[in-house]
């Protein structure tokens, strides 16, 4: 639960630099006032910053395994619905793996845990030919420190939204 | 390139090598061998050797250390202090004062001298005595471009090496592997390359992508390894000398954990679909791509034996990592590793009789061999993270990387003996990982 904890802080803080930033940006240059439009947060609905704060972008595993934790599926229930309700997002879903296993086989656990998640996501309605999957094994950590709360950050599955098309 | 010593000890003044511009000539007469490592021992007590001086100028020196540090770094040889020494000189072709060698207990003697040709190039000679026997047991001259001088220091004391061990040598090859510099969430990989004992780095690789695991060909200077270039992960050929890349195959997904086969005509790894995992194998002349295995599961790190009859490869589908091997055209594949805890990353030996692992257990990483068929496990270092052993050519040393905890911390390299003793860091400039032997290169 700690490191949960400290993830969601990290949101906190990005949603509080983005609205500083478009305060600025309103400030200097006169935009309209969109502020109406402005989602929980002071994210704008359909971004990117809307998705990662409000939604959220990651989904953790167990040790070794890329099976979807009670919790891991109630995110991706709601990325789903995000997705479906913005579809101009293209999506890469990212499999990582913590640094304790051996280069290959992380490799292809992160790409497991890529896949489940996909999976998942195609399950709730969101269209496949939208997602393509990566992994990077162990060679992304985000928390580098040499304990169980670091190693289960890095386990993790991250739904990254391209720019919109069409 | 092949090393066609035959019967030197017997031969007088033969050409009998041309190697990368380096001459060799035996200069050996008729001997008898007395003194002999037995290396098939566990622990042996290193032999007392003399190397005695090359001569006094830069080059001579430089040559007469490399040879005493390959031959101190195999643990097998205690090479004795020069200022212990007496009979001072380093003629080649003059008989030793073998009693002056007797009282420092010296059991083998090197006599070296290096010069310089009219035409420029570096010449150097040495012989091998047997002190206690009072006889020679081998006798070469080399001549190189001065560049080359550190291959000829290294064919010097791999030549010693298998006077004494009756075994072949390993100085004279190189290590491919990953240099790794900036902090630990944003690490730059540069595929890089060494002489064995870490002389003579350079990168092959800019750092602008991601790169893992790289492989020697065993037959040409070449590396297959894994890239992210262009954001598709893929296994790639590397020519060294030329810096030509090409992606192998053509495949729908993620491949990774790329080996060539003993012939260096295939190259056999993994290709991701979906969850699963399954062994490919690529003939490079034909490009054709044979499936070689297809269950549910995560089948990678495939390795060849050295006759290319059978690969052993790790796979989950019993639940967790252990290690497997099938005949090459995929049949029969059977599990051999049955210790407690998760096997990984195996290695057949070039002599086809040892498979080396990383293995997990207890949370700490050990590198460990096993004989082919799974038997006879020995674990030969362990701690909080050792992974990914390769085998020197002659397959009695091992090269692994050992990591470090901690946002501070990174991987370095290190060679350990098959018996578990003699190891040591090899020095890099950076972090360092993956590390590949090559075969011996003359």
């Amino acid at each position: 639960m700690l490191m949960a904890k400290s993830f969601l802080k990290s949101p906190a803080v990005l949603a509080i630099v983005v609205g500083l930033a478009l305060a600025g940006c309103e400030a200097n240059k006169k935009l309209p006032d969109n502020s109406g439009s402005l989602g929980l947060n002071g994210a704008t609905p359909g971004s990117t910053q809307d998705f990662t704060v409000n939604v959220g972008d990651r989904v953790f595993f167990e040790t070794d395994s890329a099976s979807l934790t009670p919790t891991s599926r109630s995110t991706l229930d709601k990325q789903a619905q995000w997705l479906i309700r913005y579809p101009n997002h293209p999506v890469t879903v990212e499999g990582h793996a913590d640094e304790r296993g051996t280069r290959e086989y992380n490799l292809a656990l992160g790409a497991r845990r890529a896949a489940a998640t996909r999976d998942y996501l195609v399950s709730k309605g969101v269209q496949g030919n939208r997602m393509r999957t990566i992994s990077y094994g162990k060679e992304r950590p985000v928390a580098v420190c040499n304990d169980i709360s670091c190693w289960s950050q890095n386990r993790r599955a991250i739904t990254v939204l391209s720019a919109p098309t069409g | 390139m092949n090393f066609v010593c035959g019967k030197s000890r017997f031969a007088r003044l033969a050409v009998i090598l041309v190697v990368a511009g380096i001459v060799l000539v035996a200069i050996g007469t008729a001997t008898w061998a007395k003194v002999e490592i037995d290396i098939t021992k566990g622990n042996v007590e290193p032999l007392p050797i003399a190397i005695n001086h090359f001569g006094g100028d830069k080059i001579a020196q430089d040559i007469a250390a490399v040879v005493e540090a390959d031959l101190r770094s195999s643990g097998l040889f205690k090479p004795i202090d020069k200022g212990a020494f007496i009979d001072k000189n380093n003629d080649p072709n003059a008989r030793p004062r073998f009693e002056d060698w007797r009282v420092i207990n010296a059991q083998a003697l090197v006599n070296g001298r290096v010069s310089r040709e009219a035409d420029g190039r570096l010449k150097a000679e040495f012989r091998l005595w047997d002190v206690f026997a009072g006889g020679e047991m081998i006798g070469q001259q080399f001549f190189s471009d001065p560049n080359n001088w550190r291959r000829v220091a290294h064919i010097i004391a791999d030549t010693i090496y298998k006077e004494l061990t009756g075994e072949a040598g390993y100085f004279d090859s190189r290590v491919v592997f990953v240099d790794e510099s900036g902090p630990k969430d944003a690490r730059i990989k540069r595929l890089a390359i060494m002489d064995q004992d870490g002389a003579n780095m350079r990168t092959l690789t800019q750092g602008n992508e991601l790169v893992l695991t790289p492989r020697f060909s065993p037959t040409r200077q070449e590396v297959t390894y894994m890239s992210y270039e262009g954001g598709q992960p893929q296994v790639y050929l590397l020519q060294i000398e030329t810096g030509r890349r090409e992606i192998v195959g053509n495949f729908p997904g993620m491949t990774f954990a790329p080996r060539f086969s003993p012939d260096g005509q295939k190259i056999v790894m993994s290709l991701q679909q979906g969850g699963n995992a399954n062994i490919y194998v690529m003939d490079l002349r034909s490009r054709n791509t044979t499936r070689l295995t297809s269950s549910s599961s995560i089948d990678t790190s495939p390795s060849f034996s050295p006759d290319g009859n059978k690969i052993v490869f790790e796979s989950d589908r019993g639940g967790r990592q252990q290690l497997y091997v099938m005949n090459a055209d995929g049949s029969s594949p059977e599990r051999i590793s049955f210790g407690t805890g998760r096997y990984s990353t195996p290695v057949w030996s070039p002599r086809g009789d040892l498979i080396a692992f990383t293995k997990q257990q207890g949370g700490k990483f050990l590198i460990g061999v096993m004989r082919a068929d799974g038997k006879g496990e020995r674990i030969l270092t362990e701690g909080f993270h050792n992974e990914g052993p390769t085998w020197a050519p002659n397959g009695r040393v091992m090269m692994f990387f050992r990591d470090s905890p901690g946002a501070n911390g990174g991987p370095k390299l290190y060679s350990i003996d098959l018996t578990g003793y003699h190891e040591r860091q090899i020095r890099t400039p950076a972090f360092a990982s993956d590390p590949a032997w090559s075969p011996l290169l003359n």
